[in-house]
């Protein structure tokens, strides 16, 4: 209606400005409303407790006060200076790293090359592979983990095809010094579908011209994989790091259900310890170890895309 | 480290698609160099790599296998031959304790609730404020969608305590509301909604306007029918993520009456039922397959959302 309002009159200056600017006001107010059930519920749900887990970290707050959050001590930094004298949560800290460090680069190593196989190597069942591949993806990982734990026993199925070649593997899940490599695998294995579909789509767009023009100055194969595959797929291989890390971060649902942090807290990561202190009641202490592993988070991303834009 | 471990069988496993990916365009390479040739594959399809490339799909869907055919073992069985594949003496036994005595009836109409609420409100809300973000201009526009891509980094670890006390002090804790309305909106629908709604012509809208149209009737009636393949992810995604939720869930459902699939499953997988690996494992059946039959006719869908959400 107001944009076949425009009259023919005189375009003396002010006027259309003024008309212009209460145009503007009823678009933004039409926009707002458009906008507002989703603000409210961002303020309410995430936005409010972002916030409110920052600030509780600073605070003694514990189930006690439940009722009364707004009645609590503030204890400044102790939480957090609690926090690193805490050699469970270091030990989560380090879990956690040593769980990012590893898998995300077998993760990424092993979906590009199944990306790389189904998108050059073979012509026919792409769409049987692709959707075998992606399956783990799309299934609850509370019911995998538990399938994987049977799998995973000292008698279980993994020991059982060892045992074919005449290894004698170890009990997997009760072994300090494999139970956080079993979930490893286990991570890996669930997540290299995702990454596996964002290289295809990315695969899709490294200019042929450009291999066909290597090809003709003599590049090898190696060379042209080196040269003009790999930067062309750079944003989205770095892309998968940073989604893969952050992912991999927030790692709970595996050592909930596969070792309960155990044996020895060789698989408590810190998401877990967080969990564990929520149980506790410690709600205070449980916020601060959060913000620790968000600060991680972040860190990550921002080292990472920072990557991404100088390559740019 | 002592991680390393667990990667031998995988690189074991994998490491030959590793090697061949580099290798895949040598000798195979002949001169196609005609501008016609283009869009022809190059490369000629090797047997070996679809022996690779299978032998990696069956370890992807061999927990899955193995997991519906334990489903239907009786525990004698199990115990006899651990890492058996048929099931000697089929049985519907297990199916008949988790429905009947442990009640997952109940947690799979929870999980499907929760679910159907959340993936409609995802649906309403972030078509909503996705419209206005792609299509209006507004005062605070930029800020609005910086904050709700800042969110998105943000893990689900960081918010759940303040969460908690919030629907605790709402009167919340173990409901349906409790349970849907922190998800009742994603950042990364609104992202996905924008996007694709930014690619729609501004022209239709312009016309639909001098025609008179009120922006809710644009919205409803020329944007909302021209979004079907983003409402379309949209819904896969979010149900998909609704029904997989496990920390949220676990942390507002404390009676059993109110437990989501995955949570009742997680619980009992950790209590007296631990050891019954055909209970377990016919649990895992209920909380996976219905995703899996889904994402097997629908495959399509799924990997265009995570390519369209993964790059943009």
């Amino acid at each position: 209606m107001t944009a076949l309002a425009s009259p023919a009159a005189p375009p003396r200056r002010p006027a259309p400005r003024v008309r212009s600017s209460r145009r503007e006001r009823r678009m933004t107010r039409t926009a707002w409303l458009f906008a507002a059930p989703f603000v409210i519920l961002f303020l309410v749900f995430m936005a409010g407790p972002i916030v409110g887990s920052f600030l509780m970290s600073f605070t003694d707050m514990t189930t006690r006060d439940l009722q009364t959050p707004f009645q609590v001590n503030i204890v400044g930094f102790d939480n957090y200076v609690r926090l690193f004298q805490d050699p469970r949560f270091l030990r989560s800290l380090l879990n956690t790293f040593t769980f990012v460090v590893v898998a995300v680069p077998l993760t990424i190593g092993l979906a590009l090359a199944v990306a790389l196989a189904l998108d050059k190597g073979i012509r026919r069942f792409r769409t049987v592979y692709r959707v075998g591949y992606y399956a783990p993806v799309v299934t609850s990982i509370v019911a995998i983990a538990i399938v994987w734990r049977f799998i995973l026993q000292p008698d279980g199925l993994l020991n059982g095809f060892l045992a074919v070649f005449g290894i004698q593997g170890p009990d997997w899940l009760q072994s300090p010094s494999w139970a956080l490599p079993s979930l490893i695998m286990m991570a890996v294995w669930r997540n290299i579908g995702t990454i596996m579909v964002i290289f295809l789509a990315a695969l899709q767009g490294v200019p042929r011209e450009h291999h066909e023009a290597a090809m003709v100055d003599g590049a090898n194969a190696w060379q042209r994989f080196w040269n003009i595959t790999i930067p062309a797929m750079r944003p989205a291989i770095l892309f998968s790091t940073v989604i893969t890390g952050i992912g991999f971060l927030q790692f709970f649902e595996e050592p909930y259900v596969m070792t309960q942090g155990g044996p020895l807290d060789a698989t408590l990561s810190t998401a877990m310890y967080t969990y564990d202190q929520f149980g506790f009641g410690n709600y205070a202490y449980a916020s601060a170890a959060s913000y620790v592993l968000f600060l991680a988070i972040v860190v990550l991303s921002l080292i990472q895309f920072r990557l991404i834009s100088r390559k740019d | 480290m002592t991680t390393t471990p667990a990667s031998p069988a995988e690189a074991e496993r994998l490491g030959p698609v590793l090697a061949s990916a580099s290798v895949t365009d040598t000798d195979v390479v002949e001169p196609e160099l005609h501008p016609a040739g283009r869009r022809r594959r190059r490369e000629r399809p090797r047997w070996w790599l679809y022996i690779v490339l299978t032998l990696g799909l069956i370890a992807m869907i061999m927990p899955f296998v193995w997991m519906i055919l334990g489903s239907f073992k009786s525990d004698a069985e199990i115990r006899q031959n651990p890492t058996g594949f048929l099931p000697q003496d089929p049985t519907v036994e297990n199916y008949e304790t988790l429905f009947g005595r442990l009640d997952f009836t109940t947690f799979f109409v929870n999980s499907l609730v929760v679910a159907v609420f959340v993936t409609l409100g995802n649906i309403v809300f972030c078509s909503m404020i996705g419209y206005a973000l792609a299509k209006l201009q507004f005062r605070g526009k930029k800020l609005l969608f910086g904050l709700v891509l800042g969110t998105l980094m943000v893990p689900g670890v960081v918010t759940f305590v303040p969460l908690f006390v919030l629907t605790a002090n709402l009167g919340l804790v173990n409901s349906y509301p409790g349970l849907i309305l922190p998800f009742l909106i994603s950042p990364l629908g609104v992202f996905l909604m924008r996007q694709f709604m930014l690619s729609l012509p501004d022209e239709l809208i312009e016309a639909a306007r001098i025609d008179g149209a009120s922006e809710w009737r644009i919205f409803l009636r020329v944007i909302m029918p021209m979004c079907g393949p983003a409402v379309a992810t949209l819904t896969i995604l979010t149900f998909l993520g609704s029904w997989n939720n496990f920390l949220w869930p676990l942390v507002v459902a404390t009676k059993e009456d109110m437990y989501t699939l995955p949570v009742a499953l997680a619980l009992y997988s950790v209590s007296q039922n631990a050891a019954k690996y055909g209970l377990m494992m016919a649990g895992a059946v209920v909380v996976v397959l219905p995703i899996l039959l889904v994402f097997v006719f629908l495959q399509r869908y799924f990997v265009q959302g995570i390519a369209l959400t993964g790059i943009k």
